[in-house]
């Protein structure tokens, strides 16, 4: 069910991706210019984002985030999220043996296509994961133009 | 057309199997135990699995993430819906007493020392 967004058509995108990925690494993202907005690899939270014709879901992988602590803001086609993640266990005095997971704020910007409408805007939460909906505005609709 | 859908989730499920996320983890020790928090955002408690078999720890869960019908990617930080990650324990850590929560997609799991290898006040007599 997650096949659309993991990959356009079959496995020929994510193989593409894959070997992208691994020239960005290789190559230091040189090779091509990153979107100005665009973020390292593993930063957080990781973001998806998937379109339809009506609309637009930005999905959020916040695990442990309290969503109320959430802040989302958007102008025009520009969505703001800002949250925090609390410290875990700032008084353990053996340490951890490993602290992958991440905490403190975060901020990140998205750029949306053209044609959202900033004020048709949904979020909810459920298990970790926020999901933004934004409609797009009415297509205009194909117009028939006749030679004089 | 329910054949053809057959065949592209077992391909899916392939895929899945080959790209599965290794959610990331904190893990520390006091006393009572070992306590390992774990990453699994869009995982709710029926699609989740931890199993501890002698001493192998394995953490398993699939995301479950509403879309829209027909939807297209734009841009994807996630290519998977499917979380494993597994981990060896040592003898003394008491698999059958684990304790497991899941809230908010942060899998907190506990751990216990079996009772013999908690720490013991040792008291000195003096003669």
């Amino acid at each position: 069910m997650f096949r659309h967004l993991s990959s356009l058509e079959g496995n020929l995108f994510d193989d593409y991706r894959r070997m992208e990925q691994q020239l960005d690494r290789i190559f230091g993202e040189a090779y091509m210019p990153n979107g100005i907005r665009s973020v390292a690899r593993g930063t957080f939270p990781p973001i998806n984002i998937g379109g339809t014709q009506d609309q637009v879901d930005v999905y959020l992988f916040v695990a442990g985030v309290d969503p109320k602590s959430l802040s989302i803001s958007i102008q025009q086609n520009l969505l703001t999220i800002d949250g925090e993640r609390a410290t875990h266990r700032d008084d353990l005095s053996s340490g951890y043996y490993r602290h992958e997971r991440f905490s403190g704020t975060f901020h990140r910007v998205v750029t949306l296509p053209d044609d959202v409408d900033p004020d048709r805007v949904e979020a909810g939460y459920r298990d970790g994961v926020l999901r933004i909906t934004v409609q797009r505005r009415e297509a205009t609709k194909p117009r028939q133009i006749e030679v004089n | 057309m329910a054949n053809d859908n057959n065949v592209s989730e077992n391909k899916q499920e392939l895929r899945d199997q080959e790209s599965a996320i290794r959610p990331p983890v904190d893990i520390f020790e006091d006393e009572s135990g070992i306590t390992l928090l774990a990453d699994m955002p869009g995982v709710s408690r029926e699609r989740l699995e931890i199993e501890i078999d002698k001493d192998t720890l394995s953490i398993e869960g699939k995301a479950e993430i509403p879309m829209a019908e027909g939807m297209a990617a734009l841009y994807a930080d996630v290519h998977s819906t499917r979380y494993h990650r597994s981990f060896s324990l040592s003898s003394e850590l008491d698999g059958e007493k684990a304790n497991a929560n899941l809230k908010d997609g942060v899998l907190t799991l506990q751990i216990p020392k079996r009772a013999q290898y908690q720490p013991r006040k040792i008291e000195v007599r003096i003669e």
